[in-house]
């Protein structure tokens, strides 16, 4: 009995929120790394493009709820999605052609694009600060558990119970089903072979009648698809805030270099390695002990390794321990 | 700039602009820190935040008087944690560079593991007994008591140490990975000090911090000023028709040249401290020195084969460089009198000093401070400028407006909104900055 306690906290503190965590950085990590391999250079703008995304998807939101729309038990954010990936999409090409085109064509090095997109993110944080503000918004409406905690301990008669938010099932699955089109897209059709062809290597590409301007576009639409999904799920979970959005980027580039750059695959893993590492090192682990262990071996201490202040120290030493082990990544990927 | 400047000081009133001018020099300082870094040799160093933050905290264990209590109850538990934390670095140093044996990754990840746990062991109690001594209104160990003039140079040894060790993990990564990597450091660093309350109070704040120049309300009490204030006005005070219409007067004017004074007083210091720097680091620029940092930053393997240790150099100029920018954090503590740590956001302390280098001109030490004066004007002005422009465009308008009301209150942000703008228009049409780099030939 003890045993099955200890497991069912560990799935309501690790697993559960690892899972929802890892979806999020996972489809955070893929848009990255997609701008990384194709258009060559590290997005700083990423994560207020994320935030813009789900300003829009908040505003349209509120609109839908005031003419009376909602989406039954499910979030009404779902059924604004669209409108806040055309929003994204049309900014994101829109900064590809004022900003990004010009550096690319010129052949820039990549230290430079780093720069121009840090001018981009500034632009987007002015955008959608003076837009929304800097504060918390909640915009989660419908059901909020699917199962609770008291519900489960009643079903199974255990001490431990599992919560279930419905906004972590919904990430999981939108995901699960993002990601499953996605990977369709790169791998079965002509359009997402010729990214990856030209990802690869882009003479060869060229030589072959790739369009690049058709590739950079498509890039750009899955990018904004992604991150507006990416930002909504995770407003929806926790709740939209600007900052919190600039914050989640640094795991999302830690998640990409691990799973190996310009590898989506690799970066939806890395996604879910951070995730894991950060919430598994962070929880404190005397209770799940208690539950073990002998009474006379219980631990006096919270039996946590590293403090939850210090989450970014986890981002850092993964990618610094991939970095000097495996330059190209666990998954991978190329050194562009 | 000097004009606009004084355009301020008629316009809003000379205490503000004295204010930005003191901001100026500091960040013109900060700025050359980086522009030592990225402009000499090519580092991308955004971890300016963290070593920021580190000279901040120099300033608090240098200058505040120390807590004795806190000392009795766990000074040496702290110590005897500093003491196990540095072997463990020097131990994880010494297995890196010299022992030899198949185990070594499996020992290194070991040691390196250790650390936490060690910390927490070693440091845990005495901690926990720091913080609880008198939690609300102390609660940590203070520092030496000592002039807080010299804590900027304890903040530049501080972030030159840390800067090494940095170094010595992250330099050989590419250019990307680096500003990645020094991105996260930062981040490790502002929340240490944000949360590590037995050595910086935390978000509680050190508030009351000393100062290299006299304190306002010494000054209104001091004969000397007062007498200084009567002879400066004479002219204004003789209008005065009686007495007590003279002493009203004369309070007035002591009260508000006291702030003057004193902001008058930091600005000699920073302008020195500035002249300083730029002195050396244009010197270091035209040395044999500076030669080989730009040649090693503009072809590394040319470099390489003529026999320089581009490693090695690269962590120097990291080290100098950080050092530099620790240096300013220090001077920014004090002149503001209070270390709040919650305050260090990378927007604000590491992106706009990036802004400033990058717009006044990469390698160039007067571009850097043209672009740390002209970057931190439009910073602090495109508020009003902002308030300005909105109630000009929509003076029609009435005044309960939603829309209005809206953007009168987002008006702090449109300062990203210039920053952006102007990094962007920059990097497209004079990528090389206002001031460009200026080829020596020597």
């Amino acid at each position: 009995m003890d045993f099955l306690n200890a497991i069912i906290l560990l799935g309501n503190y690790i697993i559960v929120p690892g899972l929802t965590y890892g979806s999020q950085l996972a489809l955070g990590a893929i848009g990255v790394t997609l701008i990384y391999g194709v258009l060559r250079f590290a997005n700083f703008a990423y994560g207020d493009l994320m935030a813009f995304g789900t300003m829009i998807v908040i505003l349209s939101t509120g609109y839908l709820q005031s003419l009376g729309i909602t989406f039954g038990f499910l979030p009404t954010a779902l059924l604004a999605l669209p409108m806040g990936i055309i929003a994204t999409v049309i900014l994101s090409l829109f900064f590809d052609k004022t900003v990004f085109k010009y550096y690319r064509d010129m052949k820039s090095e990549p230290v430079i694009l780093i720069v121009v997109s840090i001018g981009v993110m500034f632009i987007l944080n002015a955008i959608v600060r003076i837009v929304i503000g800097p504060g918390d918004v909640i915009f989660m409406d419908g059901a909020r558990f699917i199962m609770k905690a008291s519900e489960f301990k009643k079903m199974t008669g255990l001490n431990e119970g599992i919560a279930l938010k419905s906004t972590q099932l919904i990430t999981v699955i939108t995901t699960i089903i993002t990601c499953s089109i996605l990977f369709y897209f790169l791998n079965k059709t002509k359009t997402g072979k010729s990214m990856r062809a030209y990802s690869d290597n882009e003479d060869l590409a060229l030589l072959s009648g790739i369009d690049p301007t058709k590739i950079v576009i498509y890039t750009w639409v899955i990018v904004s698809i992604l991150a507006t999904i990416a930002g909504t799920l995770y407003g929806l979970d926790k709740s939209f805030k600007p900052f919190a959005y600039w914050n989640n980027l640094l795991p999302i580039f830690a998640a990409t270099i691990v799973g190996g750059i310009g590898n989506p695959l690799g970066a939806f893993y890395g996604g879910f390695v951070i995730a894991f590492t950060e919430i598994g090192l962070t929880y404190a682990y005397k209770k799940f002990l208690v539950y073990l262990l002998p009474e006379q071996l219980e631990p006096s201490s919270l039996v946590q390794y590293i403090s939850t202040d210090y989450k970014f120290a986890i981002s850092f030493a993964i990618l610094i321990v991939v970095l000097i082990y495996r330059p190209n990544g666990i998954f991978k990927g190329k050194v562009i | 700039m000097a004009l606009l400047l004084i355009m301020v000081g008629f316009v809003q009133s000379w205490g503000v602009a004295l204010a930005i001018l003191n901001l100026c020099l500091i960040s013109a300082v900060m700025s050359m820190g980086v522009n030592i870094q990225w402009g000499y040799s090519g580092l991308i160093n955004f971890g300016v935040m963290g070593f920021l933050a580190i000279g901040g905290l120099a300033t608090i264990v240098v200058s505040v008087p120390p807590v004795n209590e806190a000392w009795a109850a766990g000074g040496f538990g702290v110590i005897l944690s500093g003491l196990i934390l540095f072997v463990l670095i020097a131990s994880i140093f010494y297995v890196h560079r010299k022992f030899q044996s198949k185990y070594k990754n499996y020992l290194l990840f070991l040691l390196v593991i250790s650390v936490i746990p060690m910390m927490k062991l070693a440091a845990g109690p005495s901690i926990s007994a720091i913080e609880s001594i008198d939690a609300a209104t102390s609660g940590f160990l203070g520092g030496f008591d000592m002039p807080i003039i010299l804590s900027w140079f304890v903040g530049a040894i501080f972030a030159a140490l840390v800067a090494f060790i940095i170094g010595k993990v992250c330099l050989d990564l590419r250019s990307d990975y680096l500003a990645i990597a020094t991105l996260l450091i930062s981040g490790i660093i502002v929340s240490y000090v944000k949360h590590e309350e037995w050595l910086t109070r935390g978000v509680k704040n050190v508030t009351g911090l000393k100062r290299p120049v006299p304190f306002e309300v010494d000054l209104q009490n001091s004969d000397w000023f007062v007498n200084f204030i009567g002879f400066l006005f004479k002219g204004r005070l003789s209008k005065a028709s009686d007495l007590d219409e003279k002493i009203i007067l004369l309070n007035e004017l002591v009260m508000t040249s006291s702030s003057i004074f004193v902001k008058l007083c930091f600005s000699v210091i920073f302008l020195i401290v500035l002249i300083t720097i730029l002195v050396f680091s244009e010197k270091a620029l035209r040395s044999p020195w500076g030669r080989m940092m730009r040649a090693i930053r503009d072809n590394e393997d040319a470099a390489k084969a003529m026999g320089k240790n581009v490693v090695k150099r690269h962590l120097h100029i990291f080290m100098i460089g950080s050092a530099i920018i620790g240096f300013s954090g220090a001077m920014l503590v004090t002149y503001d009198g209070l270390f709040t740590p919650a305050s260090y956001q990378p927007l604000r302390y590491t992106f706009i000093i990036w802004v400033m280098v990058l717009l006044g001109g990469t390698g160039n030490n007067y571009g850097a401070i043209l672009g740390a004066f002209v970057v931190w004007f439009i910073w602090i002005e495109s508020a009003p400028f902002a308030l300005f422009v909105i109630n000009a465009l929509m003076s029609e308008v009435d005044n309960t407006n939603q829309l209005k009301i809206h953007l009168i209150d987002s008006i702090p942000y449109f300062r990203y909104l210039m920053m952006g703008l102007g990094l962007l228009v920059v990097m497209r049409y004079r990528p090389k900055g206002l001031l460009p780099e200026k080829i020596i030939n020597n």
